[in-house]
């Protein structure tokens, strides 16, 4: 997705006339000469993306980069400190924790944007239509959003994974719930204020339906905000996830993932092996940080107007 | 007017209220797994599954035992815990002052933080304390605070052999201990909610600096404090207010996971413990508790803005 974003960004970069010049210029050099544009206009959120691109390549071929299987006890390694043959150290059942990261990233990876397409696909869709039809449909359903939104968002997602119990899908489908309700309510804002427009209303006196003009009027407007939701979105849904996995309600074990890396038996033992306290940690922390930075520039390239915002 | 203002307002709050204490009811009753067997296979209290479930109330029709528990909520009966039989109100008037002790203090270290290193970030825009500001915002809110609660306990134990206080000490007993042991995650569930809160309070700050009249209390010659703090600031915090408000549900959320980590005994413990054990009226009652109080602080706050913008008038 982060790849799509990109090349979505292109003509806002200003590569676009560039290439209307010299159209013997191939894609990828357009593509390459953009990507270079955004590093050079935004150097935190270019390094930041660099990472997003690592943690993929970790999450597409954990089998080739983790030296070990993420469940397998590596014989007389048990809590060893970082080392070269163990990088990150071992933890109390003797399995590398390097490797247990490298798939955890699988974890997180495969939740983050899970949940951001349906998520964001649910918000949209309620959006759009609460913002457009407005009246009673919009009322009632301001109100659910409004009632879900006083709740915690933890309690909610704990009461919902305690309905569906843990798993990778039920993870996914709670966060989403919340992601939904939240967007929502942006892309509303959002939509009302392109509904206002002069084209909107021609095309209705043209004769066009409800179902065109959403889908060819109001949607292509209001993708700047859908994109820009989507990225912010996902550093906090990675955040939720690890604390989800943290308080065991999360993708069940043996499987790692980076929040219950920090959970559970293995804290007893944390006093004696701390690598096993730091790096599940450092991982999670830098994956949201590169989503943060990623997404803060690429807001600001996208749409200046949200700056700050 | 103001008065009107807030009836009014209590008044569109009741419905979500309403649709709240539906979610509150139905969510607990959709877990799967049965109270009632999980009762009967850990204690023995009653011969069989159908006396037990008659005798918790548990074989009417969900409705009315919705209504039911409706009506006696709002007389403040919130029934009583399936597992110790207690009243819930009871239980959770016990618990309450812990989590909102830490939920306050909490907010009291983020607004602390966010709101000074807001305004100098803001002031001193694209230098070098603005970046710094603004990167140590980006990284507080990237952290988790379950891996700093962990560090915190774990590492001063290997290097210095200081642990934090197990067991919870009671503010009456122990003054300075209870304050003690409430700093540590007061600040660290503060961290992540101070970032957001300065990074929007300098932004909306740097909205405001942006107007023409304080383009024109520069040419009148006013000093930069005066300009900043008084033109500025005060036109900036009604977003920063508006936005503590929507964040305080997410404040006590967040005890959730530093409750469990320091042992606290709050109420967002005994709510996890709730959900785990499937202990209905608890659940139901928590979360009820939770939201009348979050649509409570939302009135104050809409009313927190008319004494902070006199333009304001309902």
């Amino acid at each position: 997705m982060a790849g799509n974003v990109v090349i979505q960004a292109e003509p806002a970069v200003g590569s676009g006339q560039a290439v209307a010049r010299k159209p013997e210029r191939s894609r990828g050099a357009a593509i390459s000469r953009a990507l270079w544009l955004f590093a050079r206009r935004k150097p935190i959120g270019a390094a930041s993306g660099v990472i997003v691109v690592a943690m993929l390549v970790m999450t597409l071929f954990a089998e080739r980069i983790a030296p070990y299987g993420y469940d397998e006890a590596v014989r007389g390694a048990r809590m060893k400190p970082p080392s070269a043959a163990h990088w990150l150290g071992t933890d109390n059942l003797s399995r590398d924790i390097w490797s247990r990261i490298v798939y955890g990233a699988r974890v997180s990876i495969t939740i983050g944007f899970a949940t951001i397409l349906l998520g964001t696909a649910a918000a949209a869709a309620l959006g759009v239509s609460s913002g457009y039809f407005g009246g009673k449909y919009d009322l009632v359903v301001q109100r659910i959003v409004d009632a879900w939104m006083s709740f915690p968002y933890l309690v909610i997602i704990l009461s919902v994974m305690a309905v569906l119990g843990p798993g990778l899908l039920n993870v996914i489908l709670s966060l989403s719930i919340i992601v939904a309700a939240n967007g929502s309510r942006v892309i509303r804002g959002a939509t009302i204020a392109v509904a206002q427009n002069a084209y909107v209303e021609a095309a209705r006196a043209m004769g066009c339906g409800h179902g065109r003009i959403v889908v060819r009027h109001i949607l292509p407007n209001v993708t700047a905000t859908i994109i820009i939701l989507a990225t912010i979105g996902l550093g906090a849904i990675i955040l939720a996830e690890s604390a989800l996995s943290f308080l065991g309600f999360g993708v069940p074990p043996p499987y790692p993932s980076w929040g219950s890396m920090l959970s559970g038996s293995g804290r007893t033992y944390m006093y004696r092996a701390p690598w096993m306290a730091v790096w599940p940690g450092v991982a999670i922390s830098l994956a949201v940080f590169a989503f943060n930075m990623l997404g803060d520039a690429l807001r600001d390239v996208l749409d200046p107007r949200l700056r700050g915002a | 007017m103001l008065r009107r203002y807030l009836a009014k307002r209590l008044v569109v709050a009741i419905p979500s209220l309403l649709i709240a204490s539906l979610i509150v009811f139905t969510l607990p009753r959709l877990i799967p797994g049965d109270v009632v067997a999980m009762m009967l296979e850990e204690k023995a209290y009653a011969k069989d599954l159908e006396e037990l479930r008659a005798k918790l109330g548990l074989n009417r029709p969900i409705y009315v035992q919705y209504f039911e528990w409706l009506g006696r909520a709002v007389q403040g009966d919130l029934g009583e815990s399936l597992w110790t039989r207690r009243p819930v109100l009871e239980e959770i008037g016990q618990r309450l002052p812990i989590t909102l002790e830490l939920a306050v203090m909490a907010l009291v270290v983020a607004i602390v933080i966010a709101v000074p290193v807001g305004v100098i970030a803001a002031a001193r825009q694209d230098t070098v304390q603005d970046y710094t500001f603004r990167s140590a915002a980006i990284l507080g809110l990237s952290v988790p605070g379950f891996w700093l609660a962990t560090l915190v306990i774990v590492l001063p134990a290997i290097w210095w052999g200081w642990r934090p206080l197990t067991g919870y000490v009671e503010i009456g007993k122990d003054f300075r201990g209870h304050v003690i042991q409430m700093a540590l995650p007061a600040v660290i569930l503060g961290i992540a909610f101070a970032a957001a809160m300065m990074r929007l309070t300098r932004g909306m700050l740097l909205e405001v600096l942006r107007q023409d009249y304080v383009r024109t209390a520069w040419s009148k010659g006013l000093r930069e404090r005066v300009i900043v703090l008084k033109h500025g600031l005060r036109n900036a915090i009604i977003p920063v207010i508006t936005y503590i408000g929507t964040q305080l549900p997410q404040v006590i959320g967040g005890t959730v996971v530093i409750e469990t980590i320091f042992g606290l005994p709050g109420m967002s413990r005994f709510l996890f413990d709730a959900i785990n054990q499937r202990d209905y009226p608890v659940i139901q009652g928590v979360n009820l508790v939770v939201v009348s109080f979050i649509v409570a602080i939302n009135l104050a706050v809409d009313a927190l803005y008319a004494a902070l913008d006199p333009r304001i008038r309902y």
